[in-house]
């Protein structure tokens, strides 16, 4: 096996024994707690009042545009990465190309914060 | 017991095993000194009689309690989703203790992709949030969960982007390249090599971006919107009880730690203090800068007010991402210039 394949052999059963920790901690605790279940008990938590309506109700996503502008950043991100790190053998030509995409996008974002992306009210 | 540790899976099972226990103890230590700390800032006693001297045993009688409750699933939830997610939470959180670097040899496995991948997995406890705020069918932790996940829209960009302008000084993503570029001089002062963390080699600002983004990530004051409890019960968090509610608890700890020792590695120099022999001494130099961040942490937690939900993000988009660019090109233009 190569140290590839082991890079991820490592991560998943590190993530798998996560999962696992939370398993074996409700499963020892299944073993020690009381089930007395009924039916006031199993309601939606309001503050102590029956729940009004469904659970599940329309809610205003305020910051989907904020989503919509992270996606982009975060793409920019993943550029960024072996830019940085192959820097100094690029030199002058790398930190001008780089300077000149972050100039574009931080114009973008003064753009999306004059027009008004930022504010709440509406 | 050579043949043990020539297995690869047998050794990867024995460092899985090992590095859980570390990360229990270490949380419960976190949570004792939280409990501690924060009653001597509002000048009270704390923890006191479970255990003996100081109540230290009080995070431990906490878990016992916490394991002998009844667990409630909501009856409107959407069960396998409520029962997933904090398993998500702590995989994501555990998954993050691959690459931290105790020592030059103690870490389980130092990934070339390093900083990146702890920036990957240490974001998907956010998932576990979002899922337990969706599954609960509650109005509360609906809107703690998509406060989380907006809290990680916004604070992920600085927290990348000051990562980077280390990762442009060490020329290298790999967290132990990145301690050890840091234990190599500076400069030289005569004969005497003076070695400086990265955090007193001009990038005190990406520190303050990273360290403020790590707080928002980690949904901690005055940050804590997502479990806001004058306002949203306990956020996510209110359907939940007894141990999955431990679970959940846990990884908010174990998610310090592991931010914590990946903020020490970066910026304040990991497992290396000039004079100590790293391989000796590393892991306490590096428990003891993780100390010392959550100790700021928690002192932040009993100095600043929550902040409300418009005022974060626009502070994370006005203010830390620009900043968090413009100490970036400023970086790479100090590296390819001089």
């Amino acid at each position: 096996m190569t140290g590839y394949f082991e890079d991820y052999i490592t991560v998943a059963v590190f993530a798998a024994f996560g999962a696992l920790l939370v398993a074996v901690s409700v499963g020892a605790s299944a073993l020690l707690r009381p089930k007395n279940p009924s039916a006031t008990k199993s309601q939606t938590y309001e503050c102590g009042i029956d729940p009004v309506g469904g659970g599940w109700s329309q809610t205003h996503v305020r910051y989907y545009i904020f989503a919509l502008l992270f996606l982009i950043f975060d793409v920019e991100a993943v550029f960024i990465f072996p830019w940085a790190i192959q820097l100094e053998a690029l030199g002058m030509f790398a930190l001008v190309e780089m300077i000149v995409f972050i100039v574009i996008l931080l114009a973008g974002l003064v753009y999306a914060v004059r027009k008004g992306v930022l504010e709440w009210e509406s | 017991m050579s043949a043990l540790f020539d297995n690869f899976w047998a050794l990867l099972g024995l460092k899985a095993v090992v590095a859980i226990l570390v990360i229990l103890n270490v949380a419960l230590v976190i949570i004792f000194a939280e409990l501690k700390i924060s009653a001597h800032m509002q000048s009270r006693v704390g923890p006191y009689f479970a255990g003996g001297r100081y109540g230290w045993a009080q995070p431990l009688a906490d878990g016992l309690k916490f394991i002998q409750k009844e667990d409630l699933v909501p009856r409107d939830a959407d069960r396998p989703v409520f029962k997933l997610a904090p398993m998500v939470v702590l995989a994501g959180t555990v998954a993050t203790f691959v690459i931290i670097p105790f020592s030059p040899t103690l870490v389980v496995r130092d990934l070339d992709l390093g900083v990146f991948y702890a920036l990957a997995a240490g974001s998907v406890a956010t998932i576990g949030v979002l899922m337990a705020g969706w599954s609960s069918a509650n109005k509360y932790s609906l809107m703690g969960g998509l406060r989380a996940a907006a809290q990680l829209i916004a604070y992920e960009l600085p927290l990348v982007l000051a990562v980077v302008g280390v990762v442009i000084h060490a020329g290298t993503l790999s967290m132990s390249g990145i301690v050890e570029a840091q234990a190599e001089p500076f400069f030289h002062l005569g004969q005497t090599a003076i070695h400086l963390p990265y955090i007193f080699q001009g990038q005190i600002i990406g520190f303050a971006i990273f360290f403020i983004a790590m707080l928002a990530e980690l949904n901690r004051t005055p940050f804590d919107m997502p479990i806001a409890e004058s306002e949203l019960v306990m956020g996510y968090l209110t359907e939940y009880s007894g141990i999955r509610f431990t679970m959940f608890f846990l990884g908010e700890y174990a998610g310090m730690f592991a931010m914590s020792a990946i903020a020490s590695s970066l910026f304040l120099g990991g497992y290396y203090f000039p004079g100590l022999d790293s391989g000796t001494f590393g892991p306490i130099v590096l428990m003891a800068k993780v100390g010392l961040l959550v100790f700021v942490m928690i002192w932040i937690r009993w100095t600043f007010p929550r902040l409300r939900e418009d005022q974060l993000q626009s502070f994370a988009w006005r203010w830390l991402v620009p900043l968090s660019l413009v100490n970036l090109a400023v970086t790479a233009t100090f590296k390819v210039v001089f």
